[in-house]
């Protein structure tokens, strides 16, 4: 069964790609965070699945099918944003800042 | 024997060592390539929590379509090496200090039991068979064993949740039509 472990290493997953986004300066590598994360409710979504039926399973289907919609999505923005800036340092884009 | 247990634990050291990996690389392709390392060990998991469709959808599509993705980006910005790519060691502090507060709220996850749940929702006098309150969880064994591991998961897909499924297709189309837009050369 392992219920508990996978959902203690889901839990571990999440943290470590919280951490990611947190500490990376690098807008491609907190959206591969971002992709850790997304994974790590996977791994719950499916160790759940085996007590509360395959609507867990079902459902990280829909997961993959949004992270693959958002990377695309966000990957382009980002190659704009490139373009614009010549950076995808977010350190460096300080448009906002007063 | 019970070789799944410690089976798990290689897969699970090995996911978190390479997420760690993942986060720590200073070069983006390093990174791209722990993360997919991490999503094989996840894979295996998947396997040996009797989701072997998902995972090899998990091998077709995060680790081969969605990585891929990256790591074309990642090349066609030429993003190299780059030593200032970690912040500077507040924003350490800062976020091992969020992480941590979270990761462990997460872990009490990990004490998580059916029982326990079941007795909380359950109207019956405790203790009660969680299969009683939750019986879709007996059903979704019967209906491998009878579908067979990809029909026990195209049943539900394409009846209880088929709008939902078309709705998708929707919302792939418009990232489609979204990412080709944004990526034009001229906005």
């Amino acid at each position: 069964m392992l219920l508990g472990p996978a959902l203690a290493l889901s839990a571990v997953l999440f943290t470590l790609g919280v951490l990611g986004v947190l500490v990376r300066r690098n807008a491609i590598v907190m959206f591969m965070c971002i992709e850790l994360m997304l994974n790590a409710v996977n791994l719950s979504f499916v160790a759940l699945a085996q007590v509360h039926g395959l609507g867990g399973q079902v459902m990280v289907i829909f997961v993959m099918t949004v992270a693959a919609a958002e990377a695309a999505v966000g990957l382009a923005i980002i190659l704009a944003i490139f373009r614009h800036a010549q950076t995808v340092d977010l350190g460096q884009l300080t448009l906002l800042k007063g | 024997m019970d070789l799944v247990t410690p089976v798990f634990w290689i897969f699970a050291v090995w996911a978190v060592v390479s997420a760690l990996l993942c986060i720590t690389r200073s070069n983006p392709i390093a990174s791209a390539l722990w993360l997919v390392s991490t999503m094989f060990a996840l894979a295996g998991i998947y396997v040996l929590l009797h989701a072997q469709f998902i995972a090899a959808v998990q091998v077709i599509v995060y680790a081969g379509a969605i990585m891929v993705l990256f790591l074309f980006v990642i090349m066609l910005l030429n993003v190299g090496d780059d030593q200032r790519q970690l912040r500077r060691w507040p924003y350490w502090v800062l976020g091992l200090g969020i992480a941590g507060v979270l990761g462990a709220q997460l872990l009490v996850l990990g004490q998580y039991q059916p029982q326990r749940l079941a007795d909380e929702v359950s109207t019956q006098p405790s203790p009660v068979d969680p299969a009683l309150v939750f019986p879709d969880g007996a059903a979704s064994a019967l209906a491998v064993a009878e579908r067979g591991v990809v029909g026990a998961v195209a049943e539900p897909l394409f009846q209880a949740y088929l709008i939902p499924f078309e709705i998708t297709s929707l919302l792939l189309l418009t990232a489609i039509i979204g990412a080709v837009v944004l990526a034009k050369k001229k906005l």
